[in-house]
Protein backbone atom coordinates (compact mmCIF):
# COMPACT_ATOMS: atom_id res chain seq x y z
CA UNK A 1 0.00 0.00 0.00
CA UNK A 2 0.98 3.44 -0.85
CA UNK A 3 0.23 6.44 1.43
CA UNK A 4 -0.93 9.18 -1.15
CA UNK A 5 0.18 12.71 -0.37
CA UNK A 6 -2.64 15.39 1.45
CA UNK A 7 -2.35 17.36 -1.97
CA UNK A 8 -4.56 16.52 -4.89
CA UNK A 9 -2.10 17.42 -7.36
CA UNK A 10 0.94 15.49 -5.98
CA UNK A 11 -1.36 12.42 -5.32
CA UNK A 12 -2.20 12.31 -8.83
CA UNK A 13 1.01 12.65 -10.06
CA UNK A 14 2.27 10.05 -7.07
CA UNK A 15 -0.67 7.55 -8.85
CA UNK A 16 1.00 8.09 -12.06
CA UNK A 17 4.49 7.09 -10.58
CA UNK A 18 3.50 4.29 -9.29
CA UNK A 19 1.16 2.76 -11.56
CA UNK A 20 3.83 3.53 -14.01
CA UNK A 21 3.60 -0.07 -16.38
CA UNK A 22 -0.06 0.16 -16.55
CA UNK A 23 -2.34 1.03 -19.02
CA UNK A 24 -3.60 3.90 -19.63
CA UNK A 25 -7.54 3.35 -19.19
CA UNK A 26 -6.53 1.97 -15.71
CA UNK A 27 -4.46 4.39 -14.80
CA UNK A 28 -7.47 7.39 -15.20
CA UNK A 29 -9.66 5.33 -13.61
CA UNK A 30 -7.63 5.08 -10.60
CA UNK A 31 -7.27 8.69 -10.37
CA UNK A 32 -11.21 9.00 -10.94
CA UNK A 33 -11.76 6.85 -8.16
CA UNK A 34 -9.32 9.18 -5.86
CA UNK A 35 -11.12 12.29 -7.31
CA UNK A 36 -14.55 11.12 -6.44
CA UNK A 37 -13.20 10.23 -2.88
CA UNK A 38 -11.24 13.58 -2.15
CA UNK A 39 -14.95 14.74 -3.44
CA UNK A 40 -17.34 13.31 -0.77
CA UNK A 41 -14.86 13.55 2.17
CA UNK A 42 -14.79 17.07 1.77
CA UNK A 43 -18.50 17.33 1.77
CA UNK A 44 -18.90 15.04 4.52
CA UNK A 45 -16.81 17.97 6.60
CA UNK A 46 -18.96 20.84 5.09
CA UNK A 47 -22.39 18.65 6.10
CA UNK A 48 -20.97 18.10 9.29
CA UNK A 49 -20.85 21.71 10.08
CA UNK A 50 -24.06 22.71 8.97
CA UNK A 51 -27.71 22.14 10.61
CA UNK A 52 -28.10 18.23 10.44
CA UNK A 53 -31.73 17.15 10.41
CA UNK A 54 -32.44 14.75 13.10
CA UNK A 55 -34.76 12.01 12.29
CA UNK A 56 -36.48 10.42 15.07
CA UNK A 57 -38.35 7.12 14.31
CA UNK A 58 -41.74 7.15 14.98
CA UNK A 59 -43.24 3.94 17.32
CA UNK A 60 -46.24 2.65 15.59
CA UNK A 61 -47.55 1.56 18.81
CA UNK A 62 -47.45 4.49 20.72
CA UNK A 63 -48.61 6.18 17.43
CA UNK A 64 -51.96 4.44 17.29
CA UNK A 65 -52.24 4.74 21.31
CA UNK A 66 -51.76 8.57 21.14
CA UNK A 67 -54.70 8.70 18.34
CA UNK A 68 -56.68 6.93 19.72
CA UNK A 69 -56.39 8.16 23.12
CA UNK A 70 -57.11 11.72 21.48
CA UNK A 71 -60.29 10.58 19.32
CA UNK A 72 -61.68 9.51 23.09
CA UNK A 73 -60.37 13.27 24.53
CA UNK A 74 -61.85 14.62 21.31
CA UNK A 75 -65.56 12.75 22.13
CA UNK A 76 -65.03 13.34 25.94
CA UNK A 77 -64.32 17.51 25.56
CA UNK A 78 -67.86 17.97 23.87
CA UNK A 79 -66.44 21.55 22.47
CA UNK A 80 -69.38 22.67 21.10
CA UNK A 81 -70.95 22.81 24.18
CA UNK A 82 -67.99 23.86 25.94
CA UNK A 83 -67.70 26.50 23.77
CA UNK A 84 -71.17 28.08 24.07
CA UNK A 85 -71.41 27.66 28.04
CA UNK A 86 -68.42 29.99 28.36
CA UNK A 87 -69.97 32.77 25.70
CA UNK A 88 -72.72 32.50 27.84
CA UNK A 89 -70.88 32.84 30.85
CA UNK A 90 -69.17 35.80 29.54
CA UNK A 91 -72.62 37.36 28.50
CA UNK A 92 -73.66 37.06 31.79
CA UNK A 93 -70.74 38.80 33.01
CA UNK A 94 -71.21 41.51 31.30
CA UNK A 95 -68.06 41.29 29.51
CA UNK A 96 -69.90 42.27 26.22
CA UNK A 97 -70.94 45.68 27.85
CA UNK A 98 -73.82 47.18 25.67
CA UNK A 99 -73.68 45.22 22.79
CA UNK A 100 -76.16 43.20 23.07
CA UNK A 101 -79.79 44.29 23.92
CA UNK A 102 -81.84 41.15 25.84
CA UNK A 103 -84.29 43.44 27.82
CA UNK A 104 -85.85 40.04 29.07
CA UNK A 105 -82.57 38.35 30.32
CA UNK A 106 -82.12 41.86 32.37
CA UNK A 107 -85.44 41.91 33.84
CA UNK A 108 -84.81 38.28 34.93
CA UNK A 109 -81.46 39.39 36.42
CA UNK A 110 -82.97 42.55 38.32
CA UNK A 111 -85.36 39.90 39.55
CA UNK A 112 -83.06 37.63 40.81
CA UNK A 113 -80.87 40.20 42.67
CA UNK A 114 -84.30 41.49 44.48
CA UNK A 115 -85.67 38.14 45.59
CA UNK A 116 -82.46 36.30 46.97
CA UNK A 117 -84.62 35.18 49.65
CA UNK A 118 -87.22 33.17 48.86
CA UNK A 119 -86.37 31.02 45.96
CA UNK A 120 -89.76 29.63 45.25
CA UNK A 121 -91.01 33.12 44.73
CA UNK A 122 -88.37 33.97 41.97
CA UNK A 123 -89.11 30.20 40.36
CA UNK A 124 -92.89 31.13 40.21
CA UNK A 125 -92.24 34.34 38.91
CA UNK A 126 -89.38 33.02 36.19
CA UNK A 127 -92.75 30.41 35.07
CA UNK A 128 -94.68 33.37 34.84
CA UNK A 129 -92.14 35.16 32.79
CA UNK A 130 -91.73 32.51 30.61
CA UNK A 131 -95.35 32.15 29.91
CA UNK A 132 -95.58 35.99 29.40
CA UNK A 133 -92.85 35.86 26.94
CA UNK A 134 -95.05 33.06 25.24
CA UNK A 135 -98.36 34.59 25.56
CA UNK A 136 -96.40 37.68 23.56
CA UNK A 137 -95.34 35.23 20.96
CA UNK A 138 -98.73 33.86 20.95
CA UNK A 139 -101.05 36.33 21.75
CA UNK A 140 -102.68 35.86 17.98
CA UNK A 141 -103.85 32.48 18.98
CA UNK A 142 -105.12 33.03 22.11
CA UNK A 143 -107.47 35.69 21.49
CA UNK A 144 -108.65 34.27 18.03
CA UNK A 145 -109.40 31.45 20.48
CA UNK A 146 -111.00 33.13 22.90
CA UNK A 147 -113.38 35.36 20.45
CA UNK A 148 -114.56 31.94 18.66
CA UNK A 149 -115.16 30.21 21.67
CA UNK A 150 -117.21 33.04 22.65
CA UNK A 151 -119.61 32.82 19.41
CA UNK A 152 -119.99 29.09 20.15
CA UNK A 153 -120.90 29.37 23.74
CA UNK A 154 -124.29 29.75 23.32
CA UNK A 155 -124.38 26.71 21.29
CA UNK A 156 -122.23 24.39 23.58
CA UNK A 157 -122.95 23.54 27.16
CA UNK A 158 -121.17 24.56 30.07
CA UNK A 159 -119.72 21.16 30.78
CA UNK A 160 -118.16 20.87 26.65
CA UNK A 161 -117.10 24.29 26.82
CA UNK A 162 -115.30 23.61 30.57
CA UNK A 163 -113.57 20.54 28.27
CA UNK A 164 -113.00 22.56 25.83
CA UNK A 165 -110.69 25.17 27.76
CA UNK A 166 -108.75 22.16 29.34
CA UNK A 167 -108.03 20.95 26.32
CA UNK A 168 -107.22 24.66 24.98
CA UNK A 169 -104.84 24.84 28.06
CA UNK A 170 -103.09 21.42 26.89
CA UNK A 171 -102.70 22.71 23.47
CA UNK A 172 -101.20 25.80 24.56
CA UNK A 173 -98.87 24.17 26.74
CA UNK A 174 -97.99 21.60 24.40
CA UNK A 175 -97.42 24.21 21.49
CA UNK A 176 -95.00 25.43 23.69
CA UNK A 177 -93.15 23.18 24.21
CA UNK A 178 -93.39 22.86 20.76
CA UNK A 179 -91.94 25.76 19.71
CA UNK A 180 -89.48 25.80 22.69
CA UNK A 181 -86.66 23.31 20.90
CA UNK A 182 -87.75 19.92 20.74
CA UNK A 183 -90.42 19.64 18.02
CA UNK A 184 -91.97 16.14 19.27
CA UNK A 185 -95.36 17.03 18.19
CA UNK A 186 -98.47 14.44 18.44
CA UNK A 187 -99.33 12.89 15.38
CA UNK A 188 -101.78 15.96 14.96
CA UNK A 189 -98.89 17.79 13.50
CA UNK A 190 -100.00 20.14 10.51
CA UNK A 191 -103.63 20.42 12.11
CA UNK A 192 -101.39 21.56 14.86
CA UNK A 193 -100.00 24.19 12.68
CA UNK A 194 -103.66 25.53 11.24
CA UNK A 195 -104.25 26.62 14.54
CA UNK A 196 -107.39 28.87 14.78
CA UNK A 197 -109.22 27.55 11.71
CA UNK A 198 -109.89 23.70 12.26
CA UNK A 199 -109.46 23.41 16.12
CA UNK A 200 -112.35 24.57 17.03
CA UNK A 201 -114.58 22.26 14.83
CA UNK A 202 -112.41 19.06 15.68
CA UNK A 203 -113.49 20.06 19.10
CA UNK A 204 -117.00 20.12 18.58
CA UNK A 205 -116.54 17.54 16.14
CA UNK A 206 -114.49 14.83 16.42
CA UNK A 207 -113.73 14.94 20.67
CA UNK A 208 -115.37 11.34 20.50
CA UNK A 209 -113.82 9.60 17.79
CA UNK A 210 -110.41 11.09 19.13
CA UNK A 211 -110.76 9.83 22.04
CA UNK A 212 -111.53 5.96 20.74
CA UNK A 213 -108.56 6.63 18.34
CA UNK A 214 -106.65 6.68 21.44
CA UNK A 215 -107.98 4.36 23.47
CA UNK B 1 -62.33 -33.44 36.98
CA UNK B 2 -63.96 -37.37 36.69
CA UNK B 3 -66.57 -36.32 39.24
CA UNK B 4 -67.05 -32.78 37.60
CA UNK B 5 -67.84 -34.40 33.84
CA UNK B 6 -70.09 -36.61 34.85
CA UNK B 7 -72.96 -35.02 34.98
CA UNK B 8 -72.17 -32.79 32.27
CA UNK B 9 -72.36 -34.98 29.54
CA UNK B 10 -75.95 -35.87 30.73
CA UNK B 11 -77.27 -32.17 31.10
CA UNK B 12 -75.99 -30.45 28.91
CA UNK B 13 -77.21 -33.45 25.58
CA UNK B 14 -78.81 -31.41 23.05
CA UNK B 15 -80.53 -28.01 23.64
CA UNK B 16 -83.80 -28.47 25.06
CA UNK B 17 -81.68 -29.00 28.22
CA UNK B 18 -83.80 -29.49 31.83
CA UNK B 19 -84.60 -26.26 33.74
CA UNK B 20 -83.10 -27.07 37.18
CA UNK B 21 -79.55 -28.05 36.73
CA UNK B 22 -77.26 -29.18 39.52
CA UNK B 23 -73.96 -28.88 39.55
CA UNK B 24 -70.96 -29.94 41.97
CA UNK B 25 -69.51 -26.56 43.47
CA UNK B 26 -66.75 -26.54 41.75
CA UNK B 27 -67.45 -27.04 37.93
CA UNK B 28 -66.77 -24.04 35.53
CA UNK B 29 -68.14 -23.87 31.81
CA UNK B 30 -64.55 -23.58 30.75
CA UNK B 31 -64.40 -27.87 32.06
CA UNK B 32 -66.41 -28.93 28.90
CA UNK B 33 -64.19 -30.31 26.67
CA UNK B 34 -66.74 -30.45 23.54
CA UNK B 35 -66.97 -27.31 22.24
CA UNK B 36 -70.46 -26.98 20.74
CA UNK B 37 -71.61 -28.37 24.41
CA UNK B 38 -68.78 -26.06 25.74
CA UNK B 39 -70.36 -22.94 23.65
CA UNK B 40 -74.14 -23.58 24.59
CA UNK B 41 -73.67 -23.86 28.75
CA UNK B 42 -71.76 -20.30 28.55
CA UNK B 43 -74.59 -19.51 26.45
CA UNK B 44 -76.67 -20.00 28.86
CA UNK B 45 -74.86 -19.04 31.42
CA UNK B 46 -74.56 -15.34 30.24
CA UNK B 47 -78.37 -15.53 29.59
CA UNK B 48 -78.82 -16.07 33.10
CA UNK B 49 -76.48 -13.59 34.51
CA UNK B 50 -77.81 -10.87 31.97
CA UNK B 51 -81.38 -12.13 33.60
CA UNK B 52 -79.85 -11.66 37.28
CA UNK B 53 -78.70 -7.98 36.32
CA UNK B 54 -82.12 -6.85 34.89
CA UNK B 55 -83.93 -7.80 37.99
CA UNK B 56 -81.27 -6.63 40.47
CA UNK B 57 -81.49 -3.24 38.75
CA UNK B 58 -85.50 -3.47 39.03
CA UNK B 59 -85.15 -3.90 42.15
CA UNK B 60 -82.81 -1.18 43.04
CA UNK B 61 -85.58 0.52 40.63
CA UNK B 62 -88.59 0.14 43.01
CA UNK B 63 -86.60 0.35 46.18
CA UNK B 64 -85.61 4.26 44.75
CA UNK B 65 -89.29 4.48 43.91
CA UNK B 66 -90.35 3.56 47.22
CA UNK B 67 -88.49 5.60 48.72
CA UNK B 68 -89.44 8.30 47.26
CA UNK B 69 -87.73 11.62 48.25
CA UNK B 70 -85.85 10.18 51.01
CA UNK B 71 -83.57 7.91 48.02
CA UNK B 72 -80.63 8.30 48.21
CA UNK B 73 -78.55 10.71 45.24
CA UNK B 74 -78.34 8.62 42.17
CA UNK B 75 -74.70 7.64 41.78
CA UNK B 76 -72.34 9.51 39.65
CA UNK B 77 -70.74 7.40 36.61
CA UNK B 78 -67.06 6.99 36.97
CA UNK B 79 -65.54 9.35 34.44
CA UNK B 80 -61.86 9.65 33.49
CA UNK B 81 -61.80 13.24 34.51
CA UNK B 82 -63.57 12.27 38.03
CA UNK B 83 -61.02 9.87 38.70
CA UNK B 84 -58.32 11.80 37.65
CA UNK B 85 -55.35 11.24 39.80
CA UNK B 86 -54.77 14.07 41.69
CA UNK B 87 -52.13 16.76 41.15
CA UNK B 88 -50.69 18.65 43.25
CA UNK B 89 -49.73 20.87 40.93
CA UNK B 90 -53.35 22.40 40.56
CA UNK B 91 -53.26 26.05 40.63
CA UNK B 92 -55.75 27.48 43.03
CA UNK B 93 -57.65 30.48 41.91
CA UNK B 94 -56.19 32.12 45.22
CA UNK B 95 -52.39 31.11 45.38
CA UNK B 96 -51.01 33.93 46.36
CA UNK B 97 -47.56 32.47 45.25
CA UNK B 98 -48.97 31.88 42.12
CA UNK B 99 -50.23 35.36 41.19
CA UNK B 100 -46.82 36.51 42.33
CA UNK B 101 -44.84 34.62 39.67
CA UNK B 102 -47.42 35.30 37.12
CA UNK B 103 -46.39 38.87 37.63
CA UNK B 104 -42.97 38.47 37.22
CA UNK B 105 -42.35 36.20 34.97
CA UNK B 106 -41.97 36.40 31.24
CA UNK B 107 -45.69 37.56 30.20
CA UNK B 108 -45.69 40.35 32.67
CA UNK B 109 -45.19 42.69 30.21
CA UNK B 110 -47.58 41.27 28.05
CA UNK B 111 -50.48 40.79 30.48
CA UNK B 112 -49.13 44.49 32.04
CA UNK B 113 -49.95 45.75 27.91
CA UNK B 114 -46.57 47.21 27.96
CA UNK B 115 -46.01 44.97 24.75
CA UNK B 116 -48.32 44.14 21.75
CA UNK B 117 -47.74 41.00 20.31
CA UNK B 118 -46.28 40.38 16.90
CA UNK B 119 -45.96 36.74 15.49
CA UNK B 120 -43.44 35.44 13.09
CA UNK B 121 -44.82 32.11 11.55
CA UNK B 122 -42.55 29.72 9.84
CA UNK B 123 -41.66 26.51 8.85
CA UNK B 124 -38.62 23.36 8.35
CA UNK B 125 -37.38 23.80 5.16
CA UNK B 126 -39.09 23.67 2.23
CA UNK B 127 -42.28 23.16 3.14
CA UNK B 128 -45.08 21.45 1.01
CA UNK B 129 -48.27 22.68 -0.18
CA UNK B 130 -50.69 21.70 2.68
CA UNK B 131 -48.36 23.42 5.46
CA UNK B 132 -48.47 26.60 2.79
CA UNK B 133 -51.55 27.02 3.06
CA UNK B 134 -51.98 26.04 6.86
CA UNK B 135 -49.19 28.69 7.14
CA UNK B 136 -51.30 31.49 5.34
CA UNK B 137 -54.72 30.29 7.53
CA UNK B 138 -53.12 30.96 10.48
CA UNK B 139 -51.98 33.81 10.02
CA UNK B 140 -55.55 34.77 9.13
CA UNK B 141 -56.33 33.69 12.50
CA UNK B 142 -53.98 35.36 14.62
CA UNK B 143 -53.85 39.22 14.20
CA UNK B 144 -50.51 40.72 13.75
CA UNK B 145 -48.56 38.20 12.56
CA UNK B 146 -46.46 37.33 9.39
CA UNK B 147 -45.16 34.28 7.34
CA UNK B 148 -41.58 34.11 6.23
CA UNK B 149 -40.13 31.25 4.65
CA UNK B 150 -37.14 29.63 6.10
CA UNK B 151 -34.51 28.73 3.30
CA UNK B 152 -32.00 26.69 5.48
CA UNK B 153 -31.72 29.38 7.66
CA UNK B 154 -30.38 28.16 11.05
CA UNK B 155 -33.11 28.96 14.37
CA UNK B 156 -30.34 30.44 16.35
CA UNK B 157 -29.66 33.16 13.90
CA UNK B 158 -32.75 34.15 12.80
CA UNK B 159 -33.89 35.12 16.40
CA UNK B 160 -31.78 37.84 17.29
CA UNK B 161 -33.09 38.91 13.92
CA UNK B 162 -36.79 38.77 15.10
CA UNK B 163 -35.93 40.25 18.41
CA UNK B 164 -34.37 43.16 16.50
CA UNK B 165 -37.65 43.51 14.51
CA UNK B 166 -39.41 43.61 17.65
CA UNK B 167 -41.49 39.62 16.55
CA UNK B 168 -42.73 39.00 20.68
CA UNK B 169 -43.39 35.31 19.37
CA UNK B 170 -41.88 32.90 17.04
CA UNK B 171 -44.17 30.13 15.72
CA UNK B 172 -42.27 27.40 13.63
CA UNK B 173 -44.43 24.44 12.08
CA UNK B 174 -42.48 21.49 11.63
CA UNK B 175 -43.38 18.97 8.78
CA UNK B 176 -43.51 15.46 7.83
CA UNK B 177 -44.02 13.60 4.70
CA UNK B 178 -46.19 16.88 3.13
CA UNK B 179 -48.53 17.25 6.17
CA UNK B 180 -47.61 19.26 9.57
CA UNK B 181 -46.81 17.58 12.55
CA UNK B 182 -45.62 18.98 15.40
CA UNK B 183 -45.05 22.81 16.82
CA UNK B 184 -42.42 25.27 18.45
CA UNK B 185 -43.69 28.30 20.04
CA UNK B 186 -41.33 30.40 21.67
CA UNK B 187 -41.50 33.67 23.10
CA UNK B 188 -39.28 35.92 21.72
CA UNK B 189 -37.12 38.13 24.35
CA UNK B 190 -36.15 35.21 26.17
CA UNK B 191 -39.22 33.20 26.98
CA UNK B 192 -39.91 29.56 27.33
CA UNK B 193 -40.53 27.81 24.37
CA UNK B 194 -42.75 25.00 23.84
CA UNK B 195 -42.25 22.09 21.86
CA UNK B 196 -45.97 20.27 20.80
CA UNK B 197 -46.87 17.08 18.35
CA UNK B 198 -49.31 18.65 16.25
CA UNK B 199 -52.30 16.14 14.88
CA UNK B 200 -55.42 16.19 12.79
CA UNK B 201 -54.96 19.64 11.29
CA UNK B 202 -58.25 20.97 8.93
CA UNK B 203 -57.96 23.14 6.35
CA UNK B 204 -60.33 25.81 6.11
CA UNK B 205 -61.47 23.98 3.30
CA UNK B 206 -62.28 21.15 4.98
CA UNK B 207 -64.35 21.63 7.63
CA UNK B 208 -67.86 21.63 7.01
CA UNK B 209 -69.53 24.79 7.33
CA UNK B 210 -70.99 27.56 4.78
CA UNK B 211 -68.92 30.68 6.60
CA UNK B 212 -66.71 33.40 5.24
CA UNK B 213 -63.30 34.15 5.90
CA UNK B 214 -62.41 35.76 9.32
CA UNK B 215 -62.34 38.95 9.08
CA UNK B 216 -59.44 41.62 10.49
CA UNK B 217 -60.63 41.86 13.85
CA UNK B 218 -59.04 40.56 17.17
CA UNK B 219 -60.61 37.54 18.17
CA UNK B 220 -61.48 37.04 21.54
CA UNK B 221 -59.57 33.87 23.55
CA UNK B 222 -60.96 30.89 25.29
CA UNK B 223 -58.46 28.85 27.53
CA UNK B 224 -60.49 26.00 29.01
CA UNK B 225 -59.37 23.56 31.95
CA UNK B 226 -55.82 24.56 32.66
CA UNK B 227 -55.38 23.45 36.00
CA UNK B 228 -51.98 22.75 36.74
CA UNK B 229 -48.96 24.97 36.96
CA UNK B 230 -47.77 23.98 34.14
CA UNK B 231 -50.89 23.98 32.21
CA UNK B 232 -51.04 27.63 33.37
CA UNK B 233 -47.70 28.46 31.61
CA UNK B 234 -48.98 27.13 28.28
CA UNK B 235 -52.17 28.32 28.37
CA UNK B 236 -50.56 32.54 29.26
CA UNK B 237 -48.51 31.15 26.39
CA UNK B 238 -51.32 31.07 24.27
CA UNK B 239 -52.90 33.90 25.47
CA UNK B 240 -50.07 35.85 24.60
CA UNK B 241 -50.20 35.65 21.39
CA UNK B 242 -53.22 37.41 20.69
CA UNK B 243 -53.95 41.13 21.40
CA UNK B 244 -55.42 42.25 24.80
CA UNK B 245 -58.69 43.89 23.39
CA UNK B 246 -60.57 41.53 21.39
CA UNK B 247 -63.08 43.12 18.98
CA UNK B 248 -66.75 42.03 19.61
CA UNK B 249 -68.06 43.61 16.67
CA UNK B 250 -66.14 40.71 14.83
CA UNK B 251 -67.61 38.08 17.06
CA UNK B 252 -65.20 35.61 16.91
CA UNK B 253 -63.50 33.30 19.41
CA UNK B 254 -60.42 31.27 19.61
CA UNK B 255 -60.35 28.36 21.55
CA UNK B 256 -57.83 26.20 23.72
CA UNK B 257 -59.31 23.45 24.87
CA UNK B 258 -57.81 21.42 27.05
CA UNK B 259 -58.93 17.85 27.95
CA UNK B 260 -56.60 15.20 28.73
CA UNK B 261 -53.32 16.61 27.82
CA UNK B 262 -54.69 17.39 24.46
CA UNK B 263 -55.16 20.73 23.35
CA UNK B 264 -57.70 21.70 20.62
CA UNK B 265 -57.99 24.34 19.01
CA UNK B 266 -60.82 25.81 17.24
CA UNK B 267 -61.59 28.79 15.76
CA UNK B 268 -65.44 30.07 15.60
CA UNK B 269 -67.85 33.24 14.43
CA UNK B 270 -70.65 33.84 17.25
CA UNK B 271 -74.17 34.85 17.43
CA UNK B 272 -76.28 35.27 20.12
CA UNK B 273 -79.60 34.07 19.50
CA UNK B 274 -81.58 34.91 22.68
CA UNK B 275 -79.63 35.40 25.85
CA UNK B 276 -79.65 31.84 26.37
CA UNK B 277 -78.56 30.53 23.30
CA UNK B 278 -75.52 30.80 21.37
CA UNK B 279 -75.36 29.51 17.69
CA UNK B 280 -71.74 28.72 16.70
CA UNK B 281 -70.04 28.60 13.75
CA UNK B 282 -66.62 27.17 12.56
CA UNK B 283 -64.43 28.80 10.53
CA UNK B 284 -60.77 28.84 10.46
CA UNK B 285 -57.99 26.17 10.74
CA UNK B 286 -58.49 23.37 13.62
CA UNK B 287 -55.27 21.46 15.20
CA UNK B 288 -54.88 19.56 18.36
CA UNK B 289 -51.59 19.93 20.36
CA UNK B 290 -49.90 17.33 22.61
CA UNK B 291 -47.50 19.22 24.76
CA UNK B 292 -43.40 17.52 24.47
CA UNK B 293 -41.31 19.80 26.14
CA UNK B 294 -41.00 23.14 27.70
CA UNK B 295 -37.65 24.76 27.63
CA UNK B 296 -36.65 27.78 29.49
CA UNK B 297 -34.73 30.14 27.38
CA UNK B 298 -35.40 30.42 23.89
CA UNK B 299 -35.06 27.71 21.03
CA UNK B 300 -32.01 25.72 21.89
CA UNK B 301 -31.63 21.76 21.26
CA UNK B 302 -28.30 21.37 22.56
CA UNK B 303 -27.65 23.26 25.97
CA UNK B 304 -31.23 24.47 26.83
CA UNK B 305 -32.59 23.89 30.10
CA UNK B 306 -35.82 22.28 29.89
CA UNK B 307 -38.45 22.94 32.60
CA UNK B 308 -40.28 19.78 31.11
CA UNK B 309 -40.15 17.01 28.92
CA UNK B 310 -42.43 13.94 28.22
CA UNK B 311 -41.15 11.57 29.68
CA UNK B 312 -42.88 7.98 27.87
CA UNK B 313 -41.64 5.61 30.20
CA UNK B 314 -42.71 7.69 33.67
CA UNK B 315 -45.71 9.68 32.40
CA UNK B 316 -47.53 7.64 30.82
CA UNK B 317 -47.93 4.70 33.27
CA UNK B 318 -51.36 5.67 34.75
CA UNK B 319 -54.52 6.32 32.46
CA UNK B 320 -55.62 8.60 34.89
CA UNK B 321 -53.03 10.93 35.50
CA UNK B 322 -52.91 13.87 33.08
CA UNK B 323 -50.00 17.10 33.23
CA UNK B 324 -51.92 20.22 31.93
Amino acid sequence: QVLLSKNYEKALEEIDENLIYWPRFIRHKCKQRFTKITQYLIRIRKLTLKRQRKLVPLRRKIERRENRREEKALIAAQLDNAIEKELLERLKQDTYGDIYNFPIHAFDKALQQQDAESESESDAEREEDEDDDEDVGKREFVEAEDSELSDFEDMDKLETSSEEEQEEEEEVEEKASHSKSKGKTPLKGPARRKRPYIEIEYEEETEPSTKTKAA
Amino acid sequence: AGAGSGPAPGDGAGPPAPERVLFPPTFSVSEIKNKQRRHFMFLRWKQQQRKEKLALKKKRRKEREALGDKAPPKAIPKTIENQRVYDETTVDPNDEEVAFDEATDEFAPYFNRQTVPKILITTSDRPRGRTVRFCEQLATVIPNSHVFYRRGLALKRIIPQCIARDFTDLIVINEDRKIPNGLVLSHLPDGPTAHFRMSSVRLRKEIKRKGKEPTEHVPEVILNNFTTRLGHSIGRMFAALFPHDPQFIGRQVATFHNQRDYIFFRFHRYIFKSEKKVGIQELGPRFTLKLRSLQKGTFDSKFGEYEWIHKRREMDTSRRKFHL
